[in-house]
This record gives C-alpha cells, structure tokens and sequence, in this order.
C-alpha cells in the first residue's frame, strides 16, 4: 500500500463521488419534477461531491507524506540501545541511513548486527503501520464526504456557486505560487549567504582583490587559508558579459533594422526563423561550440600574428555568447521598432531624408528607450548565462582586463563549488550562495530597470 | 535655411547644397543597408559554421567497429545452470590470441587484447545466455572493438604519424590491417548508442539512460506546470482585480522570467534537497526545478492568448446567462488553448535543454543504469553531452557531437508541432 496506490485509490474515490453526487441531484429531483427544479445543472452536484472527497484528503495525504519519514525516525532512533543513541548527530544519521537501506535490501556500510536487523525490521513495521492507517484515513474521508453530501444534496442547494468558489480560491493558489517561488530563491540564497557572512566579513567579500575558495582538510595545511574577495569574479564576469555585448549589440541591432525597414516579405519570412533558430539552441550545445570550434580557431590565429593566446581566454566564450544573445536583441528591438508610428517615418522621408537617415535620425532615437531596455535584459542574461562560460572560460580568477587571458566568472564559481559533495559548514560551499545571492541581486534589479524602461516606453505610443 | 535662401540669385542655392551632397547621402545609405545585410549574414554565418562542425564531428558515432572472434565455447568450463561463474573473459582472450599464434610475449599479450573492449565479454555473455544450446560450438561473434581502434578505423588517427605521437603503435596497426585482410573487422551502425547508459569506455556509452531521465524529468515539468500555468494566466487574466496584489503577481512573474536558471537550481537545492531532503540526483527534483523555471514562460504566453480572444466572445456568453467561470471554462479557454499549448511546448523546448539547474541538484553523477522511475538517480540529455564534453578521450568528442544532434532532432521536432499548431489554429478576429 504505497502512497502511489493511496493516491489511485484516491481518484477512483473521487470519480465514483461525482457520479453519485450528479445520480443523486437526478434523483432528488424527479420527485420534484425533474432536473430543471434544480439551482445547478446535475454535474455541478458531481463536481462539488468529488471535490468535498478530494480535497480535504488531499491535504491529510500531503501532511501525511511529508511527516511520516520523520517521525517514523524517530521512534526507530529512540527504541535503539543506549550506546547508539549516544552517538554523536553525524554518526547517528550513518546509523539511520544503513537501516534505511538495510529495509530496502541495499548493501551496508557498516557490519550488520541484530540491533540493526531489529530497528531495520521496526521500521518497516511502523512503515506498512503508517501506510495501513493512511489508507485507511483517506477512505474514511471519502466515504464520509460522500454520504454527508448525498444527505444534502436538495434542489436549492448552490452547488454551482460554491464549486465556482473553490475553483477561484485554487487559481488564486496557482498565480500565488509565483511569489513564493521568489520567496523561496531569497530565502534559500539568504539563509545560506548569512551563515557565510558569519564566517568572512562582507567587506571582505564584496571588495577582497583575491579567490582562491580553498578550505582546510588539515589546521597546518599549507595555503590554508581560502581567500573569498570576490572582485575578480565579478570583473571576470563584466569582461565576458561586455565581449558578448559587443558582439550581440550591432548585431542584433543591424539586423532587426534591416528586417523590419529594407527586407522585403519573402526575405522577412526566411530570415527571422532562421535566426530565431539560434535562440532556441541549448546553451550546453554553445558551450561545446566554443570549446571545440571557437577556442582552437582563436588561439591559432593568435598564435600566427605571435600572441599566446590561452585556450580558455574570455574572448572565445564572450563571442559565443554574444551569437547566443543576438536573436534576443533582434527581437527585441523589432518590436519597439515597429511600435515606432508609421506617421513619423512619412513625415522625415517627406521632408526628403533618405531611408537610412530617417532610421538614424528619426526611429532610432525614438525606439531608443526601449532598446535600451532590450538590451539591458541581454546583459542580465548574459551575466546569468552558465553552460558556455563553464565549458568554454577558465577556473582561475585573474584579476585582468585582457580578453585573451583566462577568466572566471560568478556562475562557473557556483557550478564548481557546488558540484560533488558538499559540505553545509564550509564557507567554500556557503560562498556560492553568497555569490548566487549576488548574482540574483545583480539581474534583478537589471531586469526590473529594463521591464519598467520597456513598459514606459510601450505607454508613450499606445 | 534663410541664409540659403537670401542666396538665391547669388552664388550658392539650396538645391545645389542638395546635389552636392546626394552623392555621399547615397553612399551613407548604400553603406548601412549593406551593414544591415552584413548582420544578418554573420548570424546565419555562425548557425551554419555551428552545425556544420557539429554534424561534422558527430556523424561518425552512428558506427561502430566490430571485430569477429571465432569462440569455442568448450562445455567443460560452461555450465549451463551456473553461467555467472563461467570464464567468459577468459575465452574472449583464448579466441583472439588464436587468430594471432605468433604472439607470445607478455607485453605484446596484453597490447593486442587492448584491441578489444572490456564489452567483449559481456556480449559473449549475453549471447551464451540467450543460447545455451550452442555450449559445445565453434561460435563467431562480433564484439566491439576498442576505442582507440574505432578512431583509427575512421580516420580520427592517423596513421601516417610517428608512433609515438599515436595512441597505437606500430604492431597493434599491423594486426588490425592483418584484420582488415581477413575481413574479420568492420563498421557497423551503432546500436549500443542508442540502447546503453553512460559507460566510462566510449565504445559502450550511449544515451538511452539520459534519453530516459529527460523523458521523466520532462513528464513531472508538463504535469506540474501546464496546470498550473493555465491556471495562473486564467485568474490574471479574467479574474483578478486590478489592485496592489494583482501588480505585485504580475512583477514577480516577469522578473522570474528573467531571473539566470542557475539560481533556480540553487533554490532546488536548498528547498528540495536539504530542506525537503527529496532524493538527489533524481528527475522527481529535476522536474519539480525546471516547472518552477518554466512557469512564467508558460503564464505569459497563456496571458497573451487569453488577450487575443475578443471581449465579444465574453460578453455573448455572458448575456446568455453563463457564469464567469462558465463563460471562461466553456468559451475563452478553448479558444485560447492553442496558443497556451504553443506556449507550452515551447516551455517544454526550454526545459528540455537547460542544463546549469540540474548540475545542482546532482544530475550530473556518473549513472551507469537506466533510470526506471522518478526517484531514480539519473542525468538528463543536455547534463550528458556536458559531462561527455568534459572527458578527455577522444571517443567521447564523437559522442557528445552525436548526442547534440540528437538532442537538436528533439527540440526541432517539438519547435516544428508548436508553429504547426500556431499556423493551423491562428484565428485574427
């Protein structure tokens, strides 16, 4: 009786409560003269029952599930001998993981001992006991929900208002689920970063001129000390990011002009997927692209006019990702273009201006807000953009300007960190919260400028 | 301009400034048409340059290369109802060293079974458990070779340079056109890519298991978020009032639009996995990640439908006495879920590619098995051509090209069914 068939068992509950529900609103009302004696059409008396089984259910289900696997611990933990209890907090949890695993048949760490089987053969016995009375729980529920309601069920009964009610309180929970996911990122970044600020300074942090997040195995290690400034970091990330800029700026730029004021319709039609194409492909496909294609090519070509040339150099990653980037500034850009009236346009090209003056001179700088705009969500992505920088840019943080020398930036630092095992009191683990703290800090605000930039200027022509 | 004017009859006129300039205003003109032009170009330029060497170096994965082992599967050491304890390495190695009796040395022993892959033997074992009854026979099977063979047979090796700059040396290249003569070795289309998880041996790695964790992953993302999407966008869209709390939903939701995935796999680690402590590395995580990350997308492309659909609709099904809910379930919802689903796939798309979340919640293991549920650890396409890209050897590069392409035939197949259905349902009212 896994929670997989509580929840079948559930629905199936569920379905036969609408159609006794709907049966007997019929019911009901052919003593009275037939449906129309009804408030609600019969399904609604369907739906409202199915909903009063479902729901409440629902929520002792979830409650349910989320609780079971700690409480179940511990009362396996308190019914273990003496000596384990005493354990400290680590150890123990080693304990609950070999029982844990020796209830699904998995191979022990440690050896295996009858306390063990014991506790193991307890916790599959409060297990199948929780899964038991779940059960149970949630066809008492149903069942009762059902044969309160078959005793309510009368012609005059609202029930099209009130299954109207629940179905507007869950749309409310869904567009609410928005605001909680922020909260959760700001939260969880938060939590994490203040644990890190508690062991190195802010100060140190945000202006410290050297990273190096190495953590001590051993108190007399050599270099043991990690240094966390993060200033290279982040003038790694500006030195990705502006390459890129440069690249996706004109680009974007040129191409959304020509596209929406010299291409004819054939051409439009042709060009715009293709290099729509170019947004849709996966970042991790970038990465290998510059790592396989654009790296090499850049160092050899600089390797023939006599620079050395890293093979991890800024330069590669920021121009792939400044390809990523142009179909976003196009598109963008050709819809504030666009948005320019044609009334303006006329009235300079009257006037005897040529077309590309008239684009200079006279769209441009009215699309100009929105361009901006445009392109301060480019940076946001770029400076959020992982796969290609952690393939294609370097681990090392220098503390340079120079494009071709090896970079690293703020999300290649988190993805390092973070992947493989971690430890949840080290600052090397805490200080890329710290940086994905930053990170999200840096891009909101980019991004609420832009949005609020690009929704003014929508208002100006509407 | 009134000095051009009071000119007139004097020397300089206005429409001769004009004609004097029109040749370099038309030169201006040429020159930033052909600018325009030149961008468009580069782009297409790059999308090209990028598939071409893609395709370029991941065609060749689709093949393999085999080698024929004649085995003699000798009764005395196979016991039909014990064939896990049977020494099928043992008759893989009997078998080659036989096709080449000149080789007695030690040394030279172990180069040329380095010929072979490490597979060899759990395909003999496969197939003597599928056919007991050959026990007794000479069997010639193909087994894969090793991958260091597979290159040199398509060329990634060359042969023609000095042995020591090569991964072969000498005498293992005379034994394979010794092969070659016999016609005992050959390219073969690639099954074991298509059907096998990851393997640290190029020659047995495929994407059948990341195939499978993305599908689930995908299945959790779709599940979650299209409900929930279409839910949102409706209550914005036809219920809310216009109020501080509608606004502040409504920021949230554009900024988490543009918030970098990479945080949103941060909160998946904090919430799901230390908080939650849901299993690791599983696609029930992946999922539950990449729904949040593509709710907005789906929200507002849900909005945007909604918006297209005329008030008149509404107010016809409400001046027939429906009731808002009625009105919006019954009428607007089905004419603006075309443009929802759109919406979705191309959410879906996204998903689908997004790596950087799912490295931090540990998809990126080494996961040999193919996942067989949602709280099975697995990895997902895009984190296996990541990983695949970052191992050295030179099979994997093949490998990782092949898995793009595979993972580019997906995203295009989902692209293509969202602007077919764009085109066939767009309705302008």
């Amino acid at each position: 009786m896994t929670p997989i068939h509580v929840m079948i068992i559930l629905l199936l509950l569920s379905t036969a409560g609408y159609y006794l529900g709907r049966r007997r609103a019929l019911a009901v009302a052919e003593r009275t003269g037939g449906p129309k004696v009804l408030h609600s059409r019969p399904v609604y008396y369907g739906a409202l029952t199915a909903l009063w089984c479902a729901v409440p259910a629902l929520f002792i289900f979830s409650f349910w599930v989320v609780c079971e696997s700690t409480v179940i611990t511990d009362m396996v933990l308190s019914k273990l001998p003496e000596s384990i209890q005493s354990l400290p907090a680590d150890r123990l949890n080693l304990v609950m993981n070999d029982i844990k695993n020796l209830v699904n048949g998995n191979i022990v760490s440690g050896e295996e001992n009858a306390d063990l089987q014991a506790a193991a053969d307890y916790y599959q016995y409060l297990r199948s006991l929780s899964q038991g009375a779940l059960f149970v729980l949630v066809a008492v529920i149903c069942i009762g929900a059902v044969s309160i309601l078959q005793n309510r069920i009368r012609p005059e009964l609202r029930a099209r208002n009130h299954v109207e009610r629940v179905v507007y309180y869950m749309l409310i929970a869904c567009s609410v689920l928005a605001i909680f996911t922020t909260i959760g990122i700001v939260l969880s970044v938060l939590y994490e970063s203040i644990r890190f600020f508690k062991i190195i300074p802010v100060q140190d942090f945000l202006f410290g001129l050297k990273w190096s997040p190495q953590t001590a195995i051993r108190a007399d290690q050599v270099g043991s000390s990690g240094a966390f400034g993060a200033i290279p970091v982040f003038i790694g990330t500006l030195l990705v990011s502006a390459i890129a800029m440069i690249v996706a700026v004109p680009v974007g730029l040129m191409s959304a002009i020509y596209l929406s004021e010299y291409a004819n319709r054939k051409f439009r039609a042709y060009a715009k997927p293709l290099l729509e194409i170019l947004a849709g492909i996966p970042t991790v496909v970038y990465g290998f692209f510059a790592a396989l294609v654009v790296a090499p090519v850049i160092r050899g070509s600089g390797a023939l006019i006599g620079l050395d040339i890293s093979s991890e150099s800024a330069m590669a990653a920021g121009l792939v990702m400044g390809v990523m980037i142009i179909p976003f500034v196009s598109s963008l850009s050709d819809d504030v273009i666009n948005a320019v009236p044609q009334s303006i346009r006329d009235g300079a090209l009257s006037l005897g201006s040529t077309q590309s003056e008239t684009i200079r001179h006279i769209v441009l700088p009215a699309a100009l807000p929105g361009i901006v705009g445009g392109v301060l969500l480019a940076v946001s992505r770029a400076i959020g953009e992982t796969m290609i920088v952690v393939m294609a840019a370097g681990l090392s943080a220098n503390l340079t300007l120079n494009p071709l020398k090896t970079v690293t930036t703020v999300t290649v630092q988190i993805v390092t960190l973070l992947v493989g095992d971690q430890e949840f009191d080290s600052p090397k683990t805490l200080a890329a919260f710290a940086l994905g703290l930053l990170l999200f800090v840096v891009t909101l605000i980019l991004n609420v400028i832009a949005l609020y930039v690009v929704r003014k200027y929508r208002e100006q022509y509407e | 301009m009134n000095k051009a004017e009071n000119t007139t009859n004097g020397s300089i006129r206005t429409v001769d400034l004009v004609q004097k300039g029109l040749a370099r205003r038309y030169k201006a003109e040429k020159r930033f048409r052909w600018m325009g032009l030149c961008a468009i170009s580069f782009s297409l330029l790059c999308l090209a340059t990028l598939f071409i060497s893609i395709f370029g170096s991941g065609y060749s994965a689709f093949q393999q290369t085999v080698i024929e082992l004649d085995i003699v599967l000798d009764p005395s050491g196979l016991n039909p109802n014990n064939l896990s304890g049977a020494d099928f390495n043992g008759l893989v190695k009997t078998s080659l060293y036989n096709m080449f009796p000149e080789v007695k040395d030690r040394g030279e022993k172990k180069k040329l079974l380095s010929l072979l892959s490490s597979g060899a033997a759990y395909k003999l074992t496969d197939f003597v458990k599928a056919h007991p009854d050959r026990i007794g026979q000479t069997l010639s099977l193909w087994v894969p070779a090793d991958d260091d063979v597979d290159m040199l047979m398509k060329g990634h090796i060359d042969r023609n340079l000095p042995e020591m700059e090569r991964r072969l040396n000498d005498q293992q290249i005379s034994w394979i056109e010794a092969l070659e003569e016999q016609g005992k070795i050959r390219k073969k289309f690639n099954t074991t890519f298509f059907t096998a998880g990851d393997s640290r041996e190029p020659e047995l790695a495929g994407i059948w298991g990341a195939t499978c964790g993305s599908f689930y992953t995908l299945v959790i993302t779709l599940v979650l978020s299209f409900p929930i999407g279409v839910a949102a966008a409706v209550y914005l869209e036809e219920f809310a009032p216009k109020n501080r709390f509608t606004d502040i939903i409504e920021v949230n939701i554009n900024n988490l639009a543009a918030v970098p995935s990479i945080v949103f796999g941060l909160l998946g680690l904090a919430v799901f996995l230390n908080f939650f402590e849901l299993p690791r590395s599983s696609s029930l995580v992946g999922g539950l990640v990449l729904t949040l990350m593509t709710l907005p997308t789906i929200i507002i492309a849900g909005r945007a439908a909604l918006k297209s659909v005329p008030p008149s609709i509404r107010e016809a099904a409400l001046g027939v006495g429906a009731s808002k809910t009625q009105m919006v379930a019954h009428h607007v919802l089905p004419l603006a879920m075309p443009g929802m689903l759109t919406g979705t796939i191309i959410g879906m798309a996204r998903a689908l590619g997004e790596t950087a979340p799912l490295l931090m919640i540990g998809m990126v293991a080494f996961i040999v098995d193919i996942p067989g549920g949602f709280t099975d650890p697995s990895t997902a396409l895009p984190v296996q051509i990541f990983l695949w890209a970052d191992s050295p050897e030179r099979g994997f590069m093949e490998k990782t090209s092949a898995a793009i392409m595979v993972l580019l035939v997906f995203l295009v197949i989902m692209n293509s069914a969202a602007v077919y259905l764009r085109k066939k349902y767009e309705k302008r009212w």
